[in-house]
């Protein structure tokens, strides 16, 4: 199935801002990280669609997932 | 003194003999600061309690001059009976401190517990030389103390935690998360949301920041930081730049600001994500 994918800050280095992929029906937003080599622990925030999302879910086709590192520094 | 009605009487006849002492002196409304020091010999108060009195007769201290027209005198009034608390006095909160009492909000809550080390001076506005091995509260309370005397800060050099939250919050009308661990973030907007009172949220790494408010019962830094369970960010390896922290402190001082005032459109329920290596903002709503 077709899902866009949305990286913000570091995630975006040596990766994209951006992009459409390919990717198996029924895969999670976790999934999807991992492909992409972006660890769990260094996720912060992720969006389907905008709204807020646990990794664990499940994507459907045509849907938007962005994945935000942690920042925590102050 | 006390409150009853010759006391009232007291007051209102010191607030007419204030009313023309600065009318003789005011430039149009505005009082300068040789003026505010007199009122405060003439009617022996303090500094704050001088600024309260002038902005009550409906004058401006000439150091907020040029807070108008963005800020009225009836609005400074309010800012000056604001109290804020920032968490963190470090990065982020050295400016934030810094742009608070510049703007004239009345008292300050400086929550640190660490003293200053070498690494701070890259970025930490309350950071010199000098001040290595000193409390960052105390330095807090000691440059409001230079720049506006008008400001009360109460420096507290204990860790913010959900014990001391009740004590620490007690009269703020705003929190300031200058905070730099996620736990701390995430205690802080419970016990924010709790006492009920609204958090400007701050965080930065490297070239990245983001800021947003949170009012009492918002899940946004739920939605930050998931699991929270990592107890820092990519600031681990980015460091932290001198301009990302005046950044990210600059939009929560806005934040705070209108929140006081009842003004403009809030972060809330929203995040601004701050790339200053690509100057890119992307303004995510939920």
């Amino acid at each position: 199935m077709e899902i866009t994918v949305r990286l913000y800050l570091t995630f975006r280095t040596g990766r994209f801002r951006v992009e459409t992929r390919e990717c198996p029906a029924g895969a999670t937003a976790a999934g999807v990280a991992r492909d992409l080599e972006i660890r769990d622990a260094d996720i912060g925030m992720v969006l389907v669609n905008d709204r807020q999302a646990e990794l664990e879910q499940q994507l459907l086709p045509g849907d938007t997932l962005s994945l935000f590192p942690v920042v925590g520094g102050g | 003194m006390g409150s009853g009605p010759r006391a009232v009487a007291h007051g209102m006849q010191n607030m007419d003999a204030l009313r023309a002492l600065l009318a003789e002196r005011a430039d149009g409304d505005v009082v300068a600061w040789a003026d505010h020091a007199e009122v405060m010999r003439r009617f022996g108060l303090d500094c704050p309690s001088a600024e309260e009195a002038i902005l009550s007769a409906g004058f401006l201290p000439a150091r907020y001059r040029r807070n108008r027209q963005t800020i009225s005198t009836e609005l400074q009034l309010r800012l000056h009976r604001s109290t804020v608390a920032v968490v963190g006095c470090g990065g982020l909160g050295g400016y934030v401190i810094e742009e608070l009492a510049r703007l004239g909000i009345g008292r300050l809550v400086a929550i640190d517990p660490d003293a200053f080390e070498e690494h701070n001076l890259n970025r930490q506005l309350l950071s010199s030389p000098a001040a290595i091995g000193q409390s960052k509260a105390q330095a807090a309370e000691r440059r409001v103390a230079d720049i506006n005397p008008g400001i009360v800060v109460r420096p507290v050099e204990v860790a913010f935690s959900p014990e001391t939250a009740a004590d620490s919050f007690g009269g703020v009308d705003v929190v300031v998360d200058a905070a730099d661990s996620v736990p701390i973030r995430l205690q802080l907007a419970d016990a924010c949301s709790q006492l009920k009172i609204p958090l400007v949220h701050g965080a930065i790494a490297g070239w990245y920041g983001q800021v947003c408010t949170v009012m009492p019962g918002d899940e946004t830094l739920r939605h930050l930081y998931g699991r929270g369970s990592e107890p820092k960010g990519v600031e681990v390896v980015l460091g932290n730049p001198s301009f990302t922290p005046a950044v990210v402190a600059s939009f929560e001082a806005a934040e705070v600001c209108k929140i006081l005032l009842e003004q403009g459109c809030l972060l809330r329920n929203q995040i601004l994500v701050i790339d200053l290596l690509h100057m890119e903002v992307d303004h995510i709503r939920f």
